[in-house]
């Protein structure tokens, strides 16, 4: 028996088992994705007084809430209106009616944000419908606001459900764009988004360089808030006025490309002005980010801001030989992967593995264009639309030296035995990781951070005495 | 005990026929059970006696969930002690018809509606098998056997070689036959012939050529099959005569449906479409 299990084990990691793994098409296993609503609910958390409602059934509300819950270490509010067998034959709308009315009633809550679970979207509701009949026999005030998203979890990511949660909650809440209204604020939206760390960090950039700004979603105070003994169930987020405002904003910056596609669409459809540059991790990426609020403010980049470009490249310098030349797999959603890929290929780090579960066409093209550029991408392989369990192969074919990517990574990095930085959502074995910035300059220093002690650790600990130095 | 699914286009008289046939079989002295799989609910009325019966689906709607009911709720003695439930289901246009069905049959069996006595379940299932649901009836360990109500007009025969593609999916992966078709005759020309070669092209038997009789009309019209309104009419002998043939048929098959243009073909040797 036991001779059988090894063997197995034995081939499993070999390359025959990998072509056979590769060529498999209907099976996928562990996909490094989660569903629709979960991006949905991360989106309505973060405007203020919202309270997220999932149109469906009860345990897909509890599975995203318990992942937030887990990863944040904070409780997350969201309601369901519970469909049940009789739901699925005659439609939600009596559970919709029904719940509306209660969450409104007992959270009072400003705003209600409605997103809905796959056994909603497989029979057809249709919660737009729902929602006037809802107003009309009273149970919930005609002029309450309730945002709605279709977000079934048979189709797209998170990432899809968080764009459309966005454009559903502007869409509620923006009064239509008109000249003499317009403000004077830059609307940044980060995207889909698991560091409350780097929406303040944003916050913090956008302050210094004195832009008007409004942060859309900001999620920085409920999943990340202080505990001073009392539980606050709105603890805040993007000012409802201000999302009333958001169609009248002078322009809009998207810190992801893959994440609001639909709402940017959204956004100049109603002729707002909407520019979208990769999310800013890295050097480079910050630099950009930088530039886009200088060229909105008018205004030369501050003094302070330059110094920590100035300290970030510092510590570039520092370490770069701990990562120059180190060969990495890495796995997680379009701008994450694009924003660490930038960051290694600054560092003279060799990306060798990409996998994407939730990857596109744009995004393929974009990854194959950002190794290019590089000579330290020229090793790399991007594997579109694979999971986890083809990552695993390729790590224990084709070993590096470090993989990146969420908790769910352990697993692969563990049979590969190499070390794994938790990077991405979920992240439910290790602490404050959220609490540390991977954007911006102190994003930069962060990452290094993370990636060189990594190995310098694996190094001590793995040292013969003879090797085993004071200084590395 | 054998279970029967009746399928075949709306409004071709599936409900009519299988309420007429299972009082027949009554009569010989069978223990039958109707189980209506449509949301309208109107399966199994003419051996009530009555107009629709409450449904699983709107008890369990009522009472919260399916687990609060109780089978003598949904599961109704009529005409000859016949027993009859009908799953229900929304109104057109919302939710999803073809889980209730899947509900109501799940319902029904975990719940002993089929006793050691059954000698037949009867499934009057809705016009089209349009989704998953209403194959419900003939999947694994149901119905093994299907009639398919048809007559010659086309759409009919359409609908009729569809549902032999659907059967045809489950025969290959289970114990499903097609027992054959019932023509209930519409006066078309030919219809007989048609049927028959229709049959014969669908590796199947017409089992039974049902003429037309405003008989069945008026015994509908008083919530009545024909044999318990007028036992000595001839239409009745048909219904009995049908009962005898689906009782003694050992034609089951796995049908051969036909393409389109073998279908259209079929129509034109018999002169219903025109070159």
């Amino acid at each position: 028996m036991e001779t059988c299990t090894k063997v197995t084990k034995d081939w499993l990691n070999t390359m025959e088992y990998r072509e056979k793994n590769f060529a498999r098409e209907k099976l996928v296993i562990n996909p490094a994705k989660a569903c629709q609503p979960l991006g949905a609910l991360l989106c309505s958390l973060g405007i203020e007084g919202c309270l997220p409602f999932v149109h469906g059934s009860q345990g897909c509300a509890a599975y995203f809430r318990s992942t937030l819950a887990r990863h944040f270490r904070e409780p997350v509010a969201a309601v369901s209106d519970s469909m049940t067998e009789d739901s699925a034959v005659f439609g939600g709308q009596n559970n919709f009616h029904e719940g509306l009315k209660n969450a409104y009633t007992v959270y009072k809550p400003q705003l209600i944000a409605v997103f809905t679970s796959c056994m909603a979207e497989v029979i057809g509701d249709d919660i737009k419908a729902y929602l006037g009949n809802a107003k009309k026999q009273g149970s919930i005030p005609k002029e309450f606001p309730v945002a709605l998203a279709n977000t079934p979890s048979f189709k797209g990511s998170h990432i899809m459900g968080y764009d459309s949660m966005l454009k559903g909650l502007i869409d509620c809440l923006g009064e239509p764009r008109e000249e003499d209204k317009l403000n004077d604020r830059l609307y940044v939206v980060p995207g889909f988004d698991t560091y409350p760390s780097n929406l303040r960090e944003y916050k913090r950039y956008l302050k210094s360089m004195g832009a008007p700004f409004t942060l859309i979603p900001d999620y920085s105070e409920v999943l990340d808030s202080p505990n001073l003994g009392t539980y606050e169930l709105f603890p805040g987020g993007t000012p409802i006025q201000e999302m009333k405002e958001s169609l009248n904003a002078k322009s809009y910056l998207c810190l992801q490309s893959y994440s609001t596609p639909a709402t940017s669409k959204y956004l100049e459809g109603k002729g707002v002005p909407v520019e979208t540059i990769p999310m800013p991790i890295g050097v480079g990426g910050t630099d950009r980010f930088i530039e886009a609020i200088a060229k909105f403010t008018g205004q030369d980049v501050p003094e302070e801001i330059t110094r920590e470009r100035g300290r970030a490249v510092d510590a570039m310098t520092d370490a770069h030989q701990y990562i120059h030349g180190k060969k990495f797999a890495l796995f997680g959603d379009p701008d994450i992967l694009i924003g660490i890929v930038s960051f290694l290929l600054e560092m003279g780090g060799e990306p060798v593995h990409i996998v994407c579960t939730n990857s596109t066409p744009a995004f393929k093209k974009a990854m194959e264009k950002l190794l290019a550029s590089s000579p330290y991408g020229q090793g790399a392989t991007l594997y579109p639309g694979k999971d986890l369990w083809h990552l695993r192969s390729l790590l224990v074919t084709e070993p590096v030296d470090m993989l990146i990517g969420d908790g769910h990574g352990k697993y692969a990095a563990r049979d590969a035995d190499i070390p794994l930085i938790r990077i991405g959502l979920p992240i439910y074995d290790r602490v404050n990781l959220h609490r540390y910035p991977i954007i911006g300059y102190n994003g930069v220093i962060n990452l290094i951070t993370m990636i060189a002690n990594t190995f310098l650790e694996e190094k001590d600990r793995n040292s013969t005495d003879t090797y085993f130095e004071l200084m590395r | 005990m054998r279970q029967i699914a009746i399928y075949g286009k709306g409004g071709i008289g599936k409900s009519t026929t299988t309420q007429n046939t299972v009082v027949a079989l009554a009569e010989m002295g069978r223990k039958v059970t109707v189980v209506g799989c449509d949301p309208k609910a109107d399966s199994t009325r003419l051996i009530l006696n009555s107009k629709a019966q409450t449904t699983v689906m709107d008890l369990a709607r009522e009472r919260g969930t399916v687990e609060d009911l109780e089978l003598e709720d949904v599961l109704v003695e009529g005409f000859l002690g016949i027993r009859c439930s009908e799953s229900g289901g929304p109104e057109p246009g919302v939710g999803c018809a073809g889980r209730g069905v899947i509900t109501a049959i799940n319902f029904l069996e975990e719940n002993g509606a089929y006793t050691a006595d059954t000698d037949y379940v009867f499934y009057d299932v809705l016009g089209d098998v349009v989704c998953g649901g209403f194959a419900m009836p003939i999947r694994e360990n149901k119905a093994k056997e299907i009639y398919i109500v048809t007559s010659g007009e086309m759409m009919a025969m359409y609908a009729a070689n569809n549902i032999s593609k659907g059967i045809l999916k489950y025969a290959l992966t289970g114990t499903v036959r097609l027992g054959g078709l019932i023509c209930n005759s519409r006066v078309v020309d030919k219809e007989q012939e048609l049927i028959e070669a229709l049959a014969k092209a669908l590796n199947t038997q017409m089992i039974h050529f049902m003429p037309r009789d405003n008989e069945v009309q008026r015994a509908e019209v008083r919530k009545q099959t024909v044999i318990q309104y007028n036992p000595s009419h001839p239409q009745a002998d048909q219904y009995r005569e049908l009962a005898r043939k689906i009782e003694n048929n050992t034609e089951l098959t796995i049908p051969t449906p036909l393409s389109m243009d073998e279908l259209e073909a079929l129509m034109m040797e018999f002169g219903i479409m025109e070159m």
